[in-house]
């Protein structure tokens, strides 16, 4: 077992100005914030997780109790069989952490130089980092930008870089914190290649939490959704896809204004409204009844299509409609 | 140009990593970030170099127009400037970085220094060792070696050990303060102007004569904020002189005691500030 966590909650105080008039405004109130209520979970080794929720859901605090940057206002939790805050360095040289939005790279020196102080941080001979990092230079294709400075690497190199970074000490468990954020699509897929490839090869454990369907799709077996703090959905990802895609957009411009009940729609798609005067027309559709060409065929058919986009359900969206099917 | 660089690894070395050699990785990783953007260090090395020349003009100003300063000539009051520069730059060299601990804090650096397999207080002195800071050092020692050589001090083997330790014991003293600056701004996040009241007030005081203070401040920057035991208490010592009523002249002598104490309780401190930001109670 790699992760355990039982009952696992985190509660902050906020103070707060206080309300009334004049002197009364300066006292201060608190208010109670339970940012993660009474989460209990297990994660085996070599799994996959993805781990969602809507912003402020409680994700990022419960990488911060995993990862021992936080104590638990209440429950248990091990990991790698560490207990995280007290084990806290212990605990560091067998997880790798990746935050999307922070750098653990050496700023101003070229992507290799990290390499070599990270190896002995994590206690590591040469002789035992060297050929890991050579390994995952190669994956994650590095060596066009090694000899850059990393505050002049793309986001998508950096990402490549902090990602070989947490891998490089061969953690049990890599915990990786919107690690595509910001990436471009050809980005997302390499890293994901990568870290999909570490898992198989290495049977490393990953637990990432992101905004990005695509990313649980392509990486995770098993997704937990967390909303306000609980968690609302604990199970295989299929359970998840399934209201995943039920619902994907298109959004379509027409040359000339139209009305909405002009349009004629085939079987699974429903118009949900109309924009700029019946310029921009909003369609929803069920993939699985309907192909998003048949649509748009459809569509030419009335009129003519001056521009097009799609969209995929969010996760907010779909932590949505979780609860809706669930009810 | 891939495949050479695998076919021809460099040799790898397999002996352990000992403290020493994690340290001079580490250091030289950031002398070598700092050197990064030339033009910009320069440019710092010699601003330290004015600022620390600010400093000894202030000095100078006031005894070139009164013709002792706290008891002192103008040569003794070099020497007494000089100690605590000495210290305070090898202090700030070192730990400076914790000044701006609640920027680390905020931008969330701190996050990425708590899952790493070392002491965040380790990583936080190597991660900004400001070599630009050697600026004012050179200068503190520049001013030194004129005290020396315009001061008259009679030599004996003892003045010899305390004119060694005091540079250091000083630069322990402001070592300590700067740890307990970045301490205090885990709970006071916008505490940096509170704990600069400390660290660089002490430089202040540490170096001027401190009988030119009055007495309840003498014995506050003696024995509860060591500032006066970086230089002047060592330098009355070394000169022969008696001291003023709160920094007797055998004070001279608790400089390295003063520094164990003073780093013991500032180490307690930020032991219970990290204690603090982990929720871990403290």
């Amino acid at each position: 077992m790699i992760i355990e966590a039982e009952q696992l909650s985190r509660s902050f105080t906020v103070a707060e100005r206080g309300m009334g008039r004049g002197w009364a405004r300066l006292r201060r109130g608190a208010r109670t914030v339970h940012a993660v209520r009474e989460v209990s979970f297990t994660v085996e080794q070599g799994e996959a997780v993805g781990y969602i929720g809507a912003n402020g859901a409680g994700k990022s605090t419960t990488i911060k109790m995993l990862t021992g940057i936080l104590v638990p206002s209440s429950g248990q939790v091990r990991v790698c069989g560490l207990q995280p805050v007290p084990q806290r360095q212990a605990l560091a040289r067998k997880i790798g952490v990746v935050f999307g939005q922070r750098s653990q790279l050496w700023w101003d020196l070229p992507l290799e130089d990290s390499f070599p102080i990270l190896g002995a941080m994590h206690r590591q001979p040469e002789s035992r980092w060297r050929p890991r990092f050579q390994e995952l230079a190669e994956q994650m294709a590095l060596g066009p930008f090694l000899g850059t400075p990393v505050r002049q690497l793309s986001l998508g190199q950096r990402m490549r870089g902090e990602v070989a970074a947490a891998l490089l000490h061969r953690p049990e468990l890599v915990i990786l914190d919107e690690p595509t954020i910001g990436l471009d699509m050809i980005s997302k897929e390499s890293l994901r290649r990568c870290l999909d490839f570490e898992r198989r090869e290495h049977g490393t454990t990953l637990l990432l939490t992101t905004h990005d369907m695509s990313d649980v799709q392509r990486l995770c077996q098993r997704v937990l959704v967390v909303d306000d703090g609980a968690i609302a959905f604990d199970g295989p990802l299929t359970g998840l896809a399934e209201v995943a895609e039920a619902r994907r957009t298109m959004v379509v411009d027409f040359s000339s204004p139209l009305p909405g009940a002009a349009l004629v729609l085939p079987p699974g798609a429903v118009h949900l409204g109309a924009e700029a005067e019946g310029i921009r027309h909003r369609i929803a559709f069920d993939p699985r009844q309907l192909s998003a060409a048949a649509l748009l065929a459809a569509v030419t058919a009335t009129a003519e299509v001056a521009d097009l986009s799609l969209h995929e359900p969010d996760i907010e969206d779909l932590v949505r409609q979780l609860y809706t099917s669930a009810r | 140009m891939a495949e050479t660089k695998t076919a021809a690894p460099p040799a790898a070395d397999s002996s352990p990593v000992t403290n020493a050699k994690l340290l001079r990785l580490l250091v030289s990783a950031r002398l070598r970030s700092q050197t990064a953007y030339r033009g910009s260090f320069a440019a710092d090395v010699a601003g330290q170099m004015v600022l620390a020349l600010t400093e000894f003009v202030e000095l100078y100003a006031i005894v070139h127009n009164v013709p002792t300063f706290g008891g002192m000539t103008f040569a003794q009051a070099l020497l007494v400037f000089a100690f605590a520069s000495v210290g305070f730059s090898i202090g700030d060299l070192i730990l400076g970085e914790t000044d701006s601990m609640s920027e680390v804090i905020r931008n969330g650096k701190l996050e990425v220094l708590l899952v790493r397999p070392l002491p965040v207080l380790l990583q936080l002195m190597t991660s900004d060792f400001q070599l630009r800071r050697v600026g004012r050092l050179v200068f503190a020692l520049i001013a030194l070696a004129a005290a020396l050589f315009l001061t008259d001090i009679q030599w004996d083997p003892g003045k010899v050990a305390l004119f060694i330790i005091t540079p250091l014991a000083g630069a322990a003293i402001f070592g300590a303060l700067f740890v307990g600056a970045g301490a205090v701004q885990f709970w006071l996040l916008d505490g940096r102007q509170f704990a600069n009241a400390f660290t660089y007030g002490g430089r202040y005081v540490a170096s001027m004569p401190g009988a030119a203070m009055f007495l309840p401040l003498q014995v506050f920057f003696t024995f509860v904020v060591p500032a006066t035991l970086v230089a002047y208490a060592p330098s009355l010592v070394l000169l022969g002189l008696d001291g003023p009523a709160g920094i007797p002249s055998w004070t001279g002598w608790l400089g390295l005691p003063a520094a164990v104490v003073l780093w013991g309780l500032m180490l307690l401190l930020w032991r219970a500030a990290i204690r603090k930001y982990t929720g871990a109670g403290g």
